[in-house]
């Protein structure tokens, strides 16, 4: 009952730095999917020099440990004139990291979508883009949504990496509390608490609308 | 500065070994509990890959390293990665197992019974050989993401690539250099794995002549 009471105490320092970790996800799977979805049609693309920058991105996006792509950017953008706070890096790092592994969750969705879907298209009379963009893209995304959906789940776990670039989000004022209370445990139980229970609803919610999305399919 | 960060090596491949290892004993009792009839048992076990699951690892390292000395357990920092990412491994391999598990036709249970094997000859010889063919390349695939999450040591100080890298970055102010080092040494590391674990599955194809 004391280690609630405290837990209810320590929540409004630690409220502020779930926000930043909500913000981190937000804005790393709004610039990372677009990416991946754009990585996606560059590895299918005829131009040779564009496929392979593509793979190249890939294969470094998914080959490094999250970790060390962070560490990457941070220590190396400022080396080449780039000079950005530590959350904008976070946010790159953790898009790019969206981008690559989201790339190929894509690539699946479109693979999967049954041939005579573009042959109906051509015949329909859509060529090219306005045959992808209104036929063979939707019914992708639909396919590919709810491994997406895990992934924004992992990346939202991934956010917990940007503490050792000390940007101020939930792992950090974790440190910060506990360094304070020397409370570690109970502390750093509390963050786990939240991640958890984010996590937890973030699944069920994804189950939820795996169900609504293969009603019609 | 090659040599600095290779250094490490040895740790992250230590950590990476052991965690697996580790994991892959305790997610065999762990499945086993996952699927029991007895609901208490089947509940404990669904809640502990949950929890475990729904926890970021780093959050994880910092429980077990900054955490558990509140009662008076002190862990030295590679102690703490391993006992942190086995924790973490346990719960993965458990769900890769249980997959597997669930990929195995009920027939064979049914035959194996009609054979009037008992439960431990049906479990070791019938159903074990077949599930371990069909998880063997989940578990390779986990155990590169394993190695890649190795990395997370670093951050409570064990001396492994990243540590390293991390180290020869803040003393030639060339971060460029060091984490690509890094990134290829991980990189490097996984190719191993992968090849063999293609090697071993194109074996047992051809061996056990089953999908």
């Amino acid at each position: 009952m004391n280690l609630f009471t405290d837990w209810l105490g320590w929540l409004p320092d630690l409220w502020p730095g779930l926000l930043v970790s909500l913000e981190l996800t937000g804005l790393s799977l709004l610039l990372g999917m677009p990416f991946g979805l754009l990585l996606a049609l560059a590895i299918a693309s005829p131009v040779a020099p564009l496929r392979f920058a593509a793979m190249l991105v890939v294969e470094i996006g998914r080959g490094l440990p999250a970790l060390v792509l962070l560490y990457l950017l941070y220590f190396g953008l400022p080396e080449v004139e780039i000079t950005l706070t530590a959350f904008i890096t976070a946010v790159f790092s953790l898009a790019w990291t969206t981008g690559a592994y989201a790339c190929d969750l894509f690539r699946a969705g479109l693979a999967a979508v049954p041939k005579g879907q573009r042959e109906a298209a051509l015949t329909c009379g859509m060529r090219g883009w306005t045959g992808f963009r209104y036929i063979i893209l939707p019914q992708a995304i639909r396919i590919s949504t709810p491994p997406l959906a895990g992934l924004a789940i992992t990346i939202f776990q991934a956010s917990a990496l940007a503490f050792v670039i000390s940007v101020p989000e939930l792992m950090s004022k974790g440190y910060t509390l506990g360094s304070v209370t020397f409370r570690y445990l109970d502390v750093f139980g509390l963050t786990a608490v939240l991640y958890g229970v984010i996590t937890v609803v973030a699944i069920r919610f994804v189950r939820v609308a795996e169900r609504r999305l293969s009603r019609h399919v | 500065m090659l040599t600095d960060i290779a250094s490490g090596i040895g740790y992250t491949i230590l950590i990476t070994v052991l965690s697996l290892v580790i994991g892959g004993i305790v997610g065999l009792p762990l499945v086993a509990a996952r699927r029991s009839r007895v609901t208490v048992v089947r509940v404990v076990a669904t809640a502990y890959i949950d929890v475990v699951r729904g926890i970021p690892p780093i959050t994880w390292l910092f429980l077990i390293y900054f955490g558990l000395p509140q009662f008076e357990v002190y862990l030295e920092p590679i102690s703490a990665a391993i006992v942190g990412l086995s924790l973490i491994s346990s719960a993965y391999l458990a769900e890769i197992y249980r997959a597997g598990l669930l990929s195995i036709h009920k027939g064979q249970w049914e035959a194996a019974h009609a054979l009037g094997m008992s439960v431990r000859t049906r479990t070791l010889s019938i159903i074990t050989p077949q599930t371990y063919r069909v998880c063997l390349t989940a578990v390779a695939v986990y155990a590169i993401g394993l190695l890649k999450d190795s990395a997370l040591a670093s951050t409570i100080g064990v001396h492994e690539i990243t540590y390293n890298a991390g180290d020869a970055a803040r003393a030639s102010h060339e971060g460029i250099l060091a984490f690509a080092i890094a990134g290829a040494l991980y990189v490097a590391l996984s190719i191993p794995c992968a090849i063999a674990s293609r090697r071993v599955d194109r074996v047992l194809r051809t061996k056990l002549g089953v999908a």
